[in-house]
């Protein structure tokens, strides 16, 4: 009965790595040809393109746990109840100080994650974690160097910057959260437990934010709801954007 | 073996990379097995960087390459694990890199920790140690922008993995 109850839970904890993943490549790759300088274009889009690296690989294997699904068809024919990424990554990209902002809090997360699901108990979730460590890392260091430029910047940049970690910041309390699910597969050895995650990104976050003269903002508000397929207002303009040309053209390819 | 029919292993050992085509794929370290089963070639390969466009091509020049060697019947496999490191471009490839301008990657430190920062990088062209990052993310997912504080000539550096 637990083993059946893990079995089938694994391809759900799957996509949950998956769609963050796709997600977030989705919206940096709007950056593309509208970032501030050449470089940040070139590297915004090299972080976008190791993350759909990421999501494929994730897709995939969930696919095949799920039987007879290719990457493809989870990516684009799924409907916005059905995807499970956190609203963190979802949200519009809003200004370049907001974009760092949430590489810095996303980045930061995911190489803790990463990092502890490299023991995974599941062999090909353990393979992929393994190599993706390396590249978020690269991705968090990216967004420190442009959090300490930027917040302790100019004042019109910290000004921006302050303003980025203020909007992103309630959404962060989604990555650390638990279910059912995840205590299951915890149990199991398969998932990675995020409540657990969070003393490590508080102490990395810490003094980065220090050190760029930013602070925290005091709320209470914790918006959630992405892992159970709900999603905030502009999730169904990215998937419109995300999916039309497959759907458009079925089985299209070049 | 006739030279008119080399082996597997002969024939891939000459197929480019199509990113940085001064190396092979086997300089690259990106190929792992080439074994014959009753007939059929069996490839593995390690991608570089998950997201590697070139992994595609680099399947597909494979194939080719195999196909037009006498080899009709061809499996390219992926194997994620072990993971591939920048410890893997032979030294013959190192000084292909150096030779074509690009800068090898420096060692990396064992253990999986943060990535580590190069201390310097020495300039491909002119040898110099006075040399600094200019961008992490360069041309290719694999580079990163330098740029020689001698000789001011920017360069690619192919970042310890
Ligand atoms: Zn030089």
């Amino acid at each position: 009965m637990t083993q059946l109850a893990t079995t089938a839970s694994v391809p759900a904890y799957v996509l949950r790595l998956a769609d963050d993943a796709l997600i977030l490549a989705q919206r940096l790759g709007e950056w593309s040809a509208h970032a501030p300088e050449l470089e940040e274009d070139v590297a915004l889009t090299n972080i976008a393109l190791d993350l759909l690296g990421h999501a494929r690989m994730l897709l995939s294997y969930a696919g095949e746990l799920l039987g007879g699904r290719t990457e493809d068809d989870l990516a684009f024919l799924r409907d916005e109840r059905e995807f499970v990424n956190c609203q963190l990554v979802e949200r519009p990209n809003g200004d370049f100080a907001a974009t760092v902002a949430r590489q810095l809090f996303f980045a930061a997360y995911q190489c803790e994650l990463y990092a502890a699901l490299g023991e995974s108990a599941d062999a090909t979730l353990a393979a992929i974690a393994d190599r993706a460590v390396k590249e978020v890392s690269y991705h968090r260091d990216h967004a420190v160097q442009w959090t300490l430029r930027l917040g302790d910047g100019t004042p019109e940049s910290h000004r921006r910057m302050q303003a980025g970690v203020d909007g992103l910041w309630p959404y962060t309390s989604e990555l650390f959260e638990s279910d059912d699910l995840l205590l299951a597969l915890v149990a199991a050895g398969v998932a990675v437990d995020p409540v657990a995650l969070r003393p490590a990104w508080s102490g990395f976050l810490g003094p980065v934010l220090a050190e760029a003269t930013l602070t925290v903002p005091e709320t209470t508000w914790a918006p959630s709801g992405g892992r159970r397929g709900l999603h905030t207002e502009d999730f169904g303009l990215l998937l419109a954007e995300m999916q039309h040309l497959h759907r458009s053209h079925p089985g299209a390819s070049w | 073996m006739s030279p008119e029919h080399p082996t597997p292993r002969a024939v891939l050992e000459k197929v480019l990379d199509p990113e940085m085509p001064v190396l092979t794929i086997a300089d690259l370290g990106v190929l792992r097995d080439v074994r014959e089963v009753d007939g059929r070639v069996e490839v593995t390969i390690t991608p570089t960087y998950s997201g590697c466009p070139a992994m595609d091509v680099i399947r597909a020049d494979i194939e080719t390459a195999l196909h037009a060697a006498g080899y009709p019947d061809v499996v390219v496999r992926t194997a994620l694990a072990p993971a591939w490191t920048t410890e893997w471009i032979t030294e013959h490839g190192r000084r292909a890199l150096a030779a074509a301008g690009i800068a090898p990657p420096q060692p990396t430190t064992q253990g999986g920790g943060p990535v580590p920062i190069a201390l310097s990088v020495p300039c491909p062209q002119c040898g110099s140690p006075d040399t600094r990052p200019q961008s992490q993310f360069g041309p290719t997912a694999c580079t990163a922008l330098w740029v020689c504080t001698s000789c001011r000539e920017p360069f690619e550096y192919v970042k310890a993995f």
